[in-house]
């Protein structure tokens, strides 16, 4: 019965995805086209001269962080607030960019108490890893300083 | 002031804009126009019908031109409107034109993004703590804008602690917002600030001149005893010292130093170290 015509189909039903496999690219194409077609004239638009937009020069701000450079507003004086002291400091030398000064922080230990300290720390530890044999070589000094002796007994090759 | 007043008055009836660059550190009142240099020179006589391309490569090549507080954008002019000095900031880098801004004087705290201010926490919903900073409305604060805290960690804030933070979100459509963290996520000094002290209230305009950063008031203060001070942008100061005695001095000489001249901040400041 459909022999002699051929079945019109719908736009719709040729627009489904299993139709347009048999296509050809050239026909996708235009189809492609006509469907943007119709989007576009659906969309609204006005009917107005194109606006340029003024390049304006002029920035506004409402802050007053830009206007002046102010300081960090926690401060704190005479060591009331050790923490916010050295906040001071960062915060304010990253306004100015400079470079912070090192403060001397005051040491609770000098330099020199620490170096004798030392010396005799190394040879605290240095007994606790020596085996048996070795632990006899560490003498303990007047002051109960624990001191390694250089000399240690080694192996001495007879002469013959 | 008078005659201050009168000067710009007789331009204002004239309708004429002014050079900004003439009116620098001068008073100006709210609805003068203020001309920018570039524009200046070329609506200068004569210029109008010959223009020369060194000056519009000029005005091209110039940058943004920043309009601070007190000033609006009127086409290619800037428009005053608060009363004070006008003010200018040369370009420190190089990139842009420099700032302008009119320095005027109010009691009243407007939320600016970016300000750090000490806030009053007044109520506890949920997730969020609304905070008065003195503005139209109470700016949010959420429980997670804390250094270090968690869903499961929260910070311990009560209601009628002091906070200091900076704003997120501040225009006239929105709630403000503010937070206790800075774009890394480490506190600097923002946060709950602790017990004691006292909180008082001032103009905005000594705020910005106790934190200029050539400021001889605070150095001086600072000698006196040891104290801790917090400035909010927001007209509030909070001070602590050791004895309640001394930091009653303190705030004091805070509140009444704007009105005073050098000279008699000079005379109550030895009174105070001899005493």
């Amino acid at each position: 019965m459909a022999a002699e015509r051929k079945t019109k189909l719908s736009k719709n039903l040729l627009r489904m995805k299993f139709m347009q496999r048999g296509l050809d690219s050239e026909t996708k194409k235009q189809l492609e086209e006509e469907e943007k077609k119709i989007i576009s004239e659906e969309h609204w638009y006005l009917d107005l001269p194109e606006l340029k937009e003024k390049e304006s020069f002029i920035i506004e701000e409402q802050s007053f962080l830009l206007c002046e450079d102010l300081l960090y507003g926690r401060m704190s004086f005479r060591g009331f607030n050790p923490e916010v002291e050295k906040l001071m400091l960062q915060m304010n030398a990253k306004n100015k960019a400079e470079e912070v000064e090192e403060q001397t922080v005051e040491l609770d230990v000098s330099d020199e108490e620490m170096a004798r300290r030392y010396e005799t720390l190394v040879g605290t530890i240095g007994k606790k890893f020596a085996k048996k044999r070795d632990r006899a070589l560490y003498k303990e000094d007047e002051n109960g300083d624990i001191k390694p002796i250089k000399a240690k007994k080694m192996f001495l090759k007879p002469q013959d | 002031m008078a005659e201050a007043a009168g000067v710009p008055a007789e331009s204002l009836a004239g309708c004429r804009a002014r050079a900004a660059r003439t009116v620098l550190d001068q008073v100006v009142l709210p609805g003068e126009e203020l001309l920018l240099p570039e524009q200046e020179d070329g609506e200068g006589p004569g210029g109008a019908g010959e223009r020369p391309l060194r000056l519009n490569a000029a005005a091209r090549s110039r940058g943004r031109v920043v309009c601070g507080p007190g000033l609006r954008r009127c086409g290619d002019r800037l428009l005053v409107t608060k009363c004070g000095r006008l003010r200018h900031k040369e370009p420190g880098s190089g990139s842009g034109g420099g700032v302008y801004w009119v320095d005027s004087q109010q009691k009243r705290y407007v939320p600016v993004k970016g300000d750090h201010v000490i806030g009053i926490v007044t109520a506890k919903s949920g997730d969020i703590f609304k905070v008065d900073v003195g503005g139209s409305e109470p700016a949010s604060l959420s429980y997670l804008a804390f250094e270090g805290a968690t869903k499961r960690n929260r910070p311990n804030v009560q209601v009628g602690d002091l906070i200091y933070g900076q704003f997120v979100v501040a225009n006239k459509d929105m709630e403000p917002e503010m937070v206790c963290i800075d774009s890394c996520g480490r506190a600097n000094g923002m946060g709950v600030i602790g017990q004691d002290g006292l909180l008082f209230k001032v103009t905005l305009g000594l705020i910005r001149k106790l934190l200029a950063p050539d400021c001889e008031i605070l150095q001086e203060v600072g000698k006196l005893y040891p104290m801790e001070i917090v400035f909010g942008m927001n007209g509030r100061i909070w001070v602590k010292a050791k004895t309640i005695q001394q930091t009653l001095i303190l705030a004091n000489i805070l509140e009444a130093c704007e009105h005073m001249t050098t000279d008699q901040r000079k005379q109550i400041f030895s009174r105070l170290a001899e005493s």
